[in-house]
């Protein structure tokens, strides 16, 4: 089973490890390890073999884009390469330039910027080329920075760059970032991210917005289907394991049948009691889970929408949770990880907290029974005692 | 046969120069939407036949490439560096590289950075002598060591001489206002809007309809009448007239509630002009949370069609162009939307001029 952590809430997209991470993390366990990071970030890191990439912003106008890579087993710098913004850098304060998570195919790694600023770089920091969205299209910006990760499906990066005016998505070939089609999309500042829809027959990415959710051909672009009953523009869709079922933050929390090739979405449910606040749904067995604007944790069945427990966590709480079969890790804006029982569907208890007495506002990642959370300082490794 | 040799043995030791020949041109070439990226990739592989002595090269090359073959430039001295070793930086080549300013100012930038990271005391021994640089980010240094001096000494004469200059030599927002906010400490007021130069007297004229957004893109007769402020305009609710408009914020922000009330879904016009001593390359500094379009002398220079996504900042914008040898005409349409929460009630801007160093210029009239 690959371990690894490749984009935005995993490499599935959903949150989801597969692997299951103890309850016993601890900061002062013998594998665990943090390092100062040289610059401010929100995006989350990422898991490829034996390293873990996270993108950072310095300077006064945090034009200084860092690109990292760490020893997942020691903290150890393995390369840091630090390139220039060519698009807008001004942010809200609370986000920064490095608000975009990593992706990654296992052989290169691509960092996008809220400068709209991307790099393809293998994995010893080689760079493989670079494209500077906004100094293409400099109306592509957003006043309070833009956030949203981009994915890689069929050898295509797709990038969401979505906004007030200049509103775009594009299709970059991943071996040498040439665009091989750009979309226009409905305008207004959208801070989603793609996902990625894959079965034995087909790959499609989901782009959401304010209309609702489209999924296209990632190698050309063509759209197959589209949802339009509206979704939110800060929280992303997630699909269930099985890509059965897509969640959409839509009227609350909207569940579709993915359609077959050809064919149109079914509802299943809808459920306006699930809406999520800035975080993501993650997804784990038959349960999804949101967090709201205040902080209450939600369980409900992917299969009927129907609630199986609330659970106020102490917030408030700018990332997604990640899960196991049996856990769920959240860590609130003051630095707190929350680590809560979810094996049962009827209830819930917080069975240990960390606190790392720093802002965090990025979602973890997680890889090989440890977790990995960055803060504008710091990234941190949280394993358990005694970990093999 | 020697002959031969000569030839053969001379192409052996020119090989890696015209691949570096190859690969300059690749960077110098790279265009927008990612044109020339494909040729360039296919000339990266020289990067690893090279070594820290090409470095300098590189920051030559980086005079004639734009900010993404800076980038490039960028990735392949860390590659360089990261083979090479950080102490196998020419160090003498580069210090009399960002000495030169007839180096671009982002190129010395990048040389500065790349010294910084092998060896700072020899780059921190050069931070005293960016105070007058035409490159505002390694101006902000200098400027930042002198506020740093400033606040350190304790007798107030001293700290207040300390801190004038600082400010005199401040291009910087963030750094200008911190040295005004010591002096007002110390007991001395800082015109902040005259210091900075904003354009603080304007004519305006509104309301026209901007009902769902739509007149950022109607262009309504003040901005394509010929001698429109000469001229009484068709509003929104009959006909309007220019009327003078100034400002005493200390950022010089233009609040359009003030002359027109606080409305909504309009937009309106403001004017003014420029006299400038010559022909120059300048930039316009804009700074609005609402929807804007800049014309100098009739040219559109920007438009920017968001709404209240944070608040409006000085030097929000900064624009390059042109100011022509005496009048220019400035022209900036401001939009309010429809949004009804009190953090969309602003319908502002501020403007100002500078030089390319981040100077401010100030009208001649």
């Amino acid at each position: 089973m690959n371990a690894d952590w490749r984009g935005f809430r995993g490499t599935e997209g959903n949150g989801l490890s597969k692997g299951e991470i103890p309850a016993t993390l601890s900061q002062t366990s013998k594998d665990s390890w943090k390092v100062p990071l040289p610059g401010r970030g929100l995006s989350s890191p990422i898991v490829v073999g034996d390293l873990v990439f996270v993108t950072a912003s310095s300077g006064s106008q945090q034009s200084n884009l860092h690109v990292l890579a760490y020893e997942t087993v020691n903290g150890n710098k393995v390369w840091e390469r630090i390139f220039r913004a060519t698009g807008r850098t001004i942010c809200h304060n609370k986000t920064c330039v490095a608000a975009s998570t990593m992706v990654s195919d296992g052989n290169v790694v691509v960092a996008q910027f809220s400068s709209n600023d991307i790099f393809c770089l293998d994995l010893k920091g080689n760079l493989i080329w670079l494209r500077g969205l906004t100094f293409d299209y400099p109306n592509i910006a957003n006043g309070l920075g833009m956030s949203s990760s981009p994915v890689v499906a069929q050898g295509v990066l797709v990038s969401q760059v979505e906004n007030d005016a200049d509103s775009f998505t594009f299709g970059l070939n991943l071996k040498n970032g040439t665009t091989l089609w750009k979309k226009d999309r409905p305008r207004g500042a959208n801070w989603t991210s793609p996902i990625v829809l894959k079965n034995k027959s087909f790959e499609w990415v989901g782009l959401q917005s304010k209309e609702g959710i489209s999924f296209l051909k990632p190698v050309n672009g063509e759209f197959m289907w589209q949802y339009k009953d509206g979704a939110s523009t800060i929280p992303s869709s997630a699909i269930s394991f099985e890509n059965k079922t897509l969640l959409v933050p839509s009227n609350g929390l909207t569940a579709l049948r993915t359609p077959e090739y050809g064919q149109n979405p079914e509802q299943l449910w809808r459920n306006n009691k699930l809406a999520p606040g800035t975080g993501s749904p993650a997804i784990s067995g038959n349960q999804v889970f949101v967090i709201n604007r205040a902080n209450v944790l939600t369980s409900a069945s992917i299969k009927t929408g129907e609630i199986n427990w609330r659970l106020r966590i102490k917030g408030p709480i700018s990332g997604s949770p990640i899960v196991t079969s049996n856990l769920l890790f959240i860590f609130s804006e003051e630095g707190l990880c929350q680590i809560i029982d979810i094996k049962e569907e009827s209830e819930a208890k917080v069975i240990k907290e960390i606190d790392l007495k720093d802002t965090i506002l990025c979602t973890p990642a997680a890889d090989k029974g440890s977790i990995f959370v960055r803060s504008d300082r710091t990234l941190w490794k949280l394993s358990k005692k005694n970990n093999l | 046969m020697f002959k031969y040799l000569f030839l053969l043995l001379f192409c052996i030791l020119m090989h890696p120069v015209f691949c570096n020949d190859d690969l300059f041109d690749a960077i110098i070439k790279l265009g927008p939407k990612g044109s020339g990226n494909e040729n360039l990739v296919k000339q990266w592989s020289s990067v690893e036949k090279m070594s820290s002595a090409d470095i300098p090269s590189f920051f030559y090359i980086m005079n004639q490439a734009n900010d993404l073959g800076d980038n490039w430039i960028r990735a392949a001295i860390f590659e360089i560096i990261e083979k090479s070793g950080g102490d196998s930086l020419p160090k003498e080549e580069i210090i009399k590289f960002i000495k030169d300013y007839n180096n671009e100012g982002s190129s010395r930038r990048s040389a500065f950075d790349f010294l910084s990271s092998a060896v700072p005391q020899i780059a921190e021994s050069l931070i005293p002598t960016f105070i007058e640089d035409p490159e505002p980010s390694l101006r902000r240094e200098g400027v930042q060591l002198l506020l740093n001096q400033a606040g350190d000494l304790e007798n107030e004469q001293q700290a207040i001489e300390a801190y004038e200059y600082a400010l005199g030599k401040a291009r910087d927002v963030d750094q200008i206002e911190y040295a005004c906010k010591e002096l007002k400490g110390l007991g001395k007021q800082i015109d902040l809007a005259q210091k900075m130069g904003f354009l603080t007297e304007w004519k305006v004229i509104g309301p026209f309809d901007n009902s769902s957004r739509n007149g950022f893109n109607i262009p309504y007769s003040p901005e394509n009448t010929r001698d429109s402020i000469n001229k009484k305009h068709e509003g929104k609710n009959g006909p309007v007239a220019w009327q003078t408009f100034s400002t005493s914020d200390r950022l010089g922000l233009l609040d359009l509630n003030q002359p027109f009330g606080h409305i909504k879904e309009v937009l309106c016009y403001a004017y003014a002009e420029f006299d400038s001593m010559q022909d120059q390359m300048v930039q316009f500094r804009i700074g609005s949370k609402n929807a804007w379009k800049l014309w100098i002398n009739d040219e559109l220079i920007f438009a920017r069609d968001e709404y209240h996504r944070g608040a409006t900042r000085v030097d929000q914008f900064i624009l390059d162009g042109n100011l022509r040898k005496g009048k220019n005409r400035i022209l900036v349409k401001v939009c309010q939307n429809e949004q009804t929460e009190s953090w969309t009630k602003q319908w502002e801007f501020c403007f100002r001029i500078t030089d390319l160093s981040g100077t401010k210029l100030q009208s001649l009239n």
